[in-house]
């Protein structure tokens, strides 16, 4: 497992703005939940733990870069184009607060603050251009490639601009925004590109051998005709 | 669980109920957290607080720092910060150092490090199933409860699955190892999620047919003592303690 953060620790933005942002994760996610039922129902909790656990399984999955530097997935995007939006918010909220308890990954009062950037506003980004980009390229696996690329690169770059968001309204030192915001995006897009490339093929891999499963090809789909019960002889 | 930081001990601290133990470490976090920074001494009360239960929960001090290197990134740019920070500027050695920019960077260093302490202390002294159980006790929303117990059971799974296909990779004679190999390890992610929603699949099948009807059946319910609850809040209310102190001195 990495041995570094990625997430905001306690201090780096001030107590007030925390709390503001830790009431708003509170209430999208208990929207989640309730979008989340509406696509899994009663399946919801074996389903979305297990896809969490996939999300913290890719996220130990280090590959090397160049000789001596290591990335890992991050997993958002993916889960939103592979799960939906909801039910991927979740599951990354729920990694996240695991992370902060069980491994002091980010702190415990900027919780609000790293869930509203990376499960929310992250996720947020990638499904709306995942539902956008998806009208006008082909629906086969490799627009769903080209996706996913352009979502993940979008969506980490965007949950970067978040912090720099939280920074502006409640950071503990003053710095030059622009600075703060292009070292950010700077870096948050280089990780992006190695994100997209990687959940491109993986999106990809999935599409070819279950598009039944892919959330964001399911939407375009019909509902299939409903069958009457009864035995055609 | 590979990367859990529970240590076995017995210790006073291990058998404090797995939710006041939370309460405790997220109320001396939020006070860390809102002390003004300037408060020197404040910060070195905390610390010689959490130095206190470290010893009581037999915890070595070199395991602790060890894992505190997690916040390195914040520390450094915590020492980026007196280069880049504004306003009021001083001499230091020859370099230009922003004041504020001094303050921010011993703000981020001290909250950070306070903070990561509080939170290694909760997970060495917690097994997984107490941390999630003492979260469900606190009234946490029972679907998060849910996702999360299903997420920690099957994460072992999951590691041994990309283990596996790692392994049966490598012994057919590949070993994807720079970027442009990257595709290999994308395939087996895609695999890896495949096999992850299947077997989601399965075991929401196999909890149907032994009547699961969509919420867990409650095992135990042993709420904590009040004596427990006295116990663990000794740490917040010392810590209060000492943020007043600061405050009016």
């Amino acid at each position: 497992m990495e041995t570094t953060a990625m997430h905001i620790a306690n201090g780096i933005v001030d107590g007030p703005v925390s709390a503001v942002f830790a009431v708003l994760a509170v209430a999208a996610l208990a929207f989640c939940v309730r979008k989340a039922r509406n696509d899994l129902d009663e399946r919801l909790a074996p389903m979305a733990g297990l896809v969490a656990a996939f999300i913290f399984a890719v996220q130990m999955l280090n590959f090397q870069v160049l000789p001596g530097v290591s990335g890992h997935l991050l997993g958002g995007t993916l889960a939103v184009i592979l799960v939906g939006p909801w039910v991927g918010a979740l599951c990354v909220s729920t990694v996240l607060i695991v992370q902060c308890l069980l491994f002091a990954d980010g702190g415990l009062t900027a919780l609000g603050l790293n869930i509203t950037n990376m499960a929310l506003l992250g996720t947020a980004a990638g499904y709306l251009l995942v539902a956008g980009l998806l009208r006008v390229l082909p629906r086969n696996a490799q627009g769903l490639a080209v996706t996913a690329f352009v979502a993940s690169v979008v969506s980490v770059v965007v949950a970067s601009q978040g912090f720099v968001f939280e920074y502006a309204l409640g950071g503990t030192t003053e710095l030059s925004l622009p600075w703060v915001s292009g070292t950010m995006a700077l870096s948050h897009t280089l990780i992006g590109i190695g994100e997209g490339l990687i959940a491109a093929t993986t999106v990809a891999t999935v599409a070819k051998v279950r598009p039944d499963l892919v959330y964001a090809l399911r939407r375009f789909r019909k509902p299939a005709p409903v069958v009457e019960a009864g035995v055609k002889a | 669980m590979g990367g859990a930081l529970f240590l076995e001990r017995v210790s006073p601290v291990h058998r404090l109920a797995p939710e006041v133990k939370i309460a405790a470490v997220l109320l001396f976090t939020i006070i860390v957290v809102i002390t003004p920074r300037t408060e020197f001494w404040a910060f070195g009360g905390y610390a010689l607080l959490l130095a206190i239960v470290a010893v009581a929960a037999r915890v070595p001090a070199l395991w602790l720092a060890k894992r505190a290197t997690i916040e390195l990134p914040f520390v450094l740019l915590a020492i980026a910060l007196p280069f880049a920070g504004q306003g009021e500027r001083v001499d230091w050695l020859g370099l230009s150092l922003s004041l504020d920019g001094i303050h921010g960077a011993w703000n981020i260093f001290a909250k950070g490090t306070l903070g990561v302490v509080a939170s290694l202390l909760l997970a060495a002294t917690t097994t997984m199933r107490d941390l999630i159980l003492g979260l469900d006790r606190l009234r946490c929303p029972a679907v998060f409860t849910q996702i999360a117990t299903f997420m920690l059971r099957y994460l072992d799974v999951l590691a041994d699955d990309a283990r596996r296909m790692r392994i049966a990779r490598l012994a057919r004679g590949y070993d994807p190892r720079f970027l442009w190999q990257v595709k290999a390890f994308a395939v087996s992610v895609g695999a890896l999620f495949l096999r992850a929603y299947e077997r989601g699949e399965r075991v929401y099948l196999a909890m149907v047919s032994r009547g699961y009807t969509g919420r867990l059946p409650r095992t135990s319910e042993n709420r904590a003592p009040m004596s427990q609850w006295v116990t663990a809040a000794a740490l917040p209310v010392a810590t209060a303690g000492i943020a007043l102190i600061a405050g009016l001195g």
